[in-house]
């Protein structure tokens, strides 16, 4: 099969372009600084681009809003517990996790008991995670413990710790889509969910396990952000709402759901970061970025409606 | 009147519109002058909406013309439709939604000026009707909602109205309010106007035209005066002259226990194919996902269902449009191989190849998008999801619709063997032959089911006898 | 079908009188002149903006920029506007042209509004940063002016929150385009078969959302003087939620503007009612999300009995 065919290699080329085109400029000087830097900041993009993804894959009108929220409220809650003091680090992560659940819980409680639009819903639930994230932070800046925050920065084989979590969140995910029988029942619930209810699949249990998700994911990549970046801030999870759309959109994905692409998603995170480095590099200030970045993804959109229209 | 005056608003010559392969008007010419009102009778997909859909502008013919008098387009001629589908604006009142339709309506006062034309189109057709032209229109019933989508039909909205089709009107009206509907249209026609009047009333029918024109796989079968039609000569027009024999070896077979039984009357036994008849939207199609949702769960998937489902509206209810085929097929078979939640694939694999064989689907490889399929195939698809699962019981709606002859003899012939080992079939169908091959038929009418035919008495006359209201209408 | 079923308006009244109630209750000082000019101050922009996307829900779509898009505005208004007026006007009436051609797009490619708005956001916000990269800027005095009226008995938000409800109650209601463009949220299949230009009907539509965008950018920068590149990024998530409160539907046309500008208020009111409680500040968005999870269950509440 032509390997162009396959959508998620646009933004692998997109973000190759753009490493290429940086390096053009130092006439390959910093590659090895260049991608490791790519790899680090893209991890949380890639992971919280990961449960956006299975959320948009449910079909239209799903899409979850309290992302940048609920990351923020998990590593608050979980620095909090820590409290700096060493060999809490897998306390923490379970705090963490748990408050992704329960989020995740909630958002979908919301959906199911109020009948709530999933934009709404998650919209809602946010205001009071972010609330709850202030409350409790306090407007402090607990420092991770140094344990946690040495592996956060730290490496494994020249790739950097946090990209390692990143790359095995994409592979569990890869399988469950791509092998697994509940992959399966999600891909067949976001193309037709009604069609999919009269085939036999259990649609609700389905919604509910990919809100849990998501927020998990979200969790998790707080908890790593703030390990990582020496602390909890209450801006950290800001830019990851419309970045987690965008990585999904680049990477391939159709935003009308049912059809889902992890490597593109990596390949979108690294290309996001890449093209802001690029652009530095070139000169440009964060406003040429910025315009850049959004008619990228609306040229996207727009091929990938051409093409359908043609299929 | 003067010869102007009774010049055709209409005139059809020969006209004929295909989809693909499939003929749904086959030459059709009908002429409708000031004073004609037209009672449009026939079977499922004898060509009645398409021919609808000619004469008021939706569809353009294939072959043969269409002319009208006045004007150039169906709206310049004065044609109106009034659908069986509600197409009212929901979110608007009565009076904005005339707005919608009268698009010279405009400039301060409009909305007076529109309460007063749509009240006084209400008042004329439906007298003390009660409905409020301010009222939204979610708010009101479905009756008064097929009252104001009436009423916005024969409303003058800055011309005039001078044929209007009515696609079933009546179905959602009590007798009182189909009977204010009978005498308007008697009226309008009496005054100049012209109406086609299409219905499974046929007591509405002969009340109400001066002329019937039964239509039969896309051809004009009958056209003659009212009075010179007696019901019984209707329903043999309809029906098929030539019934052959269908083979009736439905021979005597003993059935099981009774394995699906709902409040509404359904009943089966296992082993049994049941049928469910009538004309088409009389609550069939909805009969049959409520059962199939009542016995299966949105929260949780066991390895053995109790029910299966297969789709005839493919689109809607049927097939995952990303998918190839295998994976449509092996959609419910998911769980049976699978170890640690991981599908089995090859399992899946032979699954598929061997439906691909015997149901006989036109591919060279099932990893082909389903979308590749012709209709036909893609039916025959779906069939191999059902009967690929191990559920006892299998339930199917209107599954032939685009399956060629061939294929639809296969499909029985499965059918009859997967009854003979113990599985139950409920089957709509919206061709009568088809449901003739049952063990027992159950006719729909107005959502409720009004005949339940075993044996030798299934035959198309009863089935046709219960699913038109016979009586007078009254 | 219930009272409250029909009259969608009542709910958002209620919300709103009982916020309010409550606020007097705890802080009868509030109950002034001043006390309601601290409480509304910033409603009028917030108003505004609701109005904005409740014209793209109406036509069944949702707007993730407008937050970008207002604050681009204000980045115009501090700058351009005030400097070079001229200018000034004919980038602002150029951005209301752009919005509209945006909603022909999206409709003539049936592309998903929420992911074009969403890359628009990226854009509106760059162009807000090349003009603006750090926050400064100042107002038009006569927009100062005019946002620090004190009208005689009633401070000048609540006077402009009623004009603004009135106007657009009046072109979304009453008139005749209003209600054609409701037709197009509510059957937009009829509506073409009336022979409506649909792609006109949603480019207006979106051209309005445009308008009003303009205007509560305008009146931010009115109110507080100066402008940076993110100053109104919580607008998108605001107006969303005011709609909503305010009756609207995502779905089917049902907006209200009345019940967009009290969703609105309500909104406004919430993040101040905590500090009149002497709460900690801490639970303002948290408030803001809470009465709009109270509302909703409330109209859920209602419309099943109503179902009833």
């Amino acid at each position: 099969m032509n390997p162009l065919s396959k959508p998620w290699i646009w933004s692998w080329l997109a973000a190759a372009g753009a490493f290429a085109l940086t390096l053009g400029l130092t006439s390959g000087r910093g590659a090895g600084e260049l991608g490791y830097a790519a790899l680090s900041f893209g991890a949380f993009a890639a992971i919280v681009g990961l449960g956006q993804m299975l959320v948009i894959t449910l079909g239209p009108g799903n899409v979850d809003l309290s992302i940048p929220a609920t990351m923020t409220l998990a590593a608050t809650l979980a620095l909090k517990t820590m409290g700096t003091v060493e060999g809490t680090a897998f306390v923490g992560l379970a705090v963490a996790l748990g408050v992704g659940l329960a989020a995740g819980f909630a958002n979908y409680m919301l959906i199911l008991l109020l009948r709530l639009p999933p934009i709404i819903a998650t919209l809602a639930a946010s205001l009071i995670y972010q609330s709850l994230a202030i409350w409790s932070n306090r407007g402090l800046r607990i420092k991770p413990p140094r344990e946690l925050a040495d592996f956060a920065t730290g490496q494994v084989m020249g790739i950097p710790n946090v990209a390692w979590a990143g790359l095995l969140l994409a592979a569990v995910v890869w399988v469950v889509l791509e092998r697994s029988v509940w992959g399966r029942w999600l891909l067949a619930t976001g193309q037709n969910t009604h069609a999919a209810r009269l085939a036999g699949i259990p649609v609700e249990m389905i919604r509910a396990a990919t809100y849990l998700s998501v927020a998990v994911f979200a969790s998790l990549a707080g908890y790593l952000l703030a390990s990582f970046s020496g602390g909890a801030a209450l801006n950290m999870g800001t830019e990851y709402l419309l970045m987690s759309i965008a990585v999904v959109v680049i990477g391939g994905s159709s935003i009308a759901g049912g059809n889902s692409n992890v490597p593109g998603v990596w390949g979108a995170a690294l290309f996001m970061f890449l093209v802001v480095s690029m652009l530095n590099s070139y000169g440009a200030g964060a406003g040429v970025r910025s315009v850049l970045t959004g008619t990228i993804i609306i040229a996207i959109v727009i091929a990938a409606s051409t093409r359908r229209v043609r299929a | 009147m003067t010869d102007h005056e009774r010049a055709p608003i209409v005139t059809l010559t020969d006209a004929a519109r295909h989809f693909g392969p499939v003929r749904a008007l086959d030459g059709v010419s009908l002429s409708v002058a000031p004073g004609d009102c037209i009672g449009l009778v026939g079977h499922n997909g004898a060509g009645k909406s398409t021919l609808v859909n000619l004469v008021n502008g939706g569809l353009s013919p294939s072959s043969g013309s269409i002319a009208f008098t006045r004007g150039e387009t169906a709206l310049q001629a004065g044609v109106r439709s009034v659908f069986q589908e509600l197409s009212l604006c929901p979110n608007l009142t009565v009076a904005e939604n005339l707005r919608i339709s009268h698009t010279a309506l405009t400039g301060p006062g409009w909305r007076r000026r529109a309460r007063a034309e749509i009240g006084a189109s209400l008042d004329t057709i439906f007298p003390n009707h009660g409905i409020d032209a301010d009222a939204v229109v979610d708010t009101l019933s479905i009756a008064e909602r097929q009252m104001v989508e009436i009423a916005i039909g024969f409303a003058p909205r800055g011309t005039e109205a001078r044929l209007v089709i009515l696609d079933e009107p009546t179905s959602s009206l009590d007798a009182g309010i189909a009977d204010q509907l009978m005498a308007h249209v008697k009226r309008f026609c009496a005054a100049g106007g012209a109406v086609i009047f299409i219905s499974h009333m046929l007591g509405e029918v002969f009340e109400v035209a001066s002329r019937i024109v039964v239509l039969k796989d896309g051809r004009i079968v009958a056209e003659r005066q009212t009075a010179k039609f007696t019901r019984a000569e209707l329903v043999d027009a309809m029906g098929h002259v030539a019934a052959e024999a269908v083979e009736s070896a439905v021979a005597e077979r003993a059935f099981g226990p009774e394995v699906v039984s709902t409040a509404q009357g359904l009943r089966a036994r296992k082993g049994e194919i049941v049928g469910l008849s009538g004309l088409a939207g009389h609550g069939q199609a909805a009969a049959l996902a409520k059962l199939y949702l009542s016995r299966s769960s949105s929260w949780h998937s066991r390895k053995d269902p109790d029910v299966v489902f297969v789709a005839g509206d493919r689109a809607r209810d049927g097939i995952l449009p990303l998918w190839s085929i295998l994976r449509n097929i092996s959609v419910s078979v998911l769980q049976q191989g699978a170890r640690w939640g991981l599908v089995n694939g090859g399992a899946e694999a032979r699954i598929a190849a061997e439906w691909k064989s015997r149901i006989g689907i036109r591919t060279d490889n099932v990893e082909n998008p389903i979308l590749s399929l012709s209709g036909g195939n893609q039916q025959k698809v779906l069939f191999a999801r059902a009967l690929a699962s191990p559920a006892p019981v299998v339930i199917m709606d209107d599954p032939m619709r685009g399956v060629d002859v061939g294929t639809k003899q296969d499909v029985y012939a499965m059918i009859r063997a997967e009854a003979a080992k113990g599985r139950t079939f409920l089957w709509y169908s919206t061709e009568t032959e088809e449901v003739c091959q049952c063990d027992r038929v159950f006719v729909f009418r107005n959502h409720e089911i009004s005949a339940e035919l075993t044996g030798a008495d299934i035959s198309e006359e009863k089935i046709l006898e219960a699913s038109f209201e016979m009586q007078e209408a009254s | 079908m219930s009272f409250l079923a029909r009259h969608r308006i009542i709910l958002p009244v209620v919300s709103l009188a009982v916020l309010l109630a409550a606020t007097f209750y705890m802080q009868p000082r509030a109950m002034s002149y001043f006390g309601l000019n601290l409480l509304f101050n910033l409603a009028v922009p917030i108003a505004l903006a609701t109005i904005a996307q409740m014209m793209i829900i109406m036509v069944n779509d949702i707007d993730l920029s407008l937050g970008a898009f207002v604050s681009l505005v204000a980045c115009v208004t501090a700058t351009f506007l005030n400097d070079t007026p001229m200018l000034g006007l004919l980038i602002l009436l150029a951005l209301i042209l752009s919005y509209a051609l945006l909603g022909a797009l999206i409709h003539a490619l049936d592309l998903p509004a929420i992911v074009v708005t969403l890359g628009m956001s990226f854009v509106w916000g760059g162009l807000a940063l090349f003009i603006l990269p750090s926050p400064g800027g100042a107002s038009p005095d006569w927009l100062r002016t005019l946002m620090t009226v004190k009208p005689p008995i009633v401070p000048m938000a609540v006077v402009a929150s009623v004009i603004i409800a009135a106007v657009t109650h009046l072109l979304i209601i009453r008139s005749g385009i209003g209600t054609v463009l409701r037709g197009v949220g509510g059957n937009a299949t009829s509506v073409a078969r009336a022979g409506w230009p649909v792609i006109r009907l949603k480019a207006f539509a979106y051209g309005l959302a445009g308008l009003f965008g303009v205007l509560a950018g305008m009146t931010l920068v009115g109110l507080t003087t100066s402008a940076d590149a993110n100053i109104a990024l919580r607008y998108t998530l605001l107006s969303i939620a005011g709609v909503i409160l305010g009756g609207g539907e995502f779905i089917g046309g049902k907006v209200s503007p009345t019940g967009a500008v009290i969703g609105a208020l309500t909104l406004t009111l919430a993040a101040s009612f905590l500090s009149f409680m002497r709460l900690s500040p801490d639970w303002q968005i948290g408030a803001q999300g809470a009465i709009l999870i109270l509302v909703l269950t409330a109209r859920l509440i209602f419309s099943r009995r109503g179902e009833a």
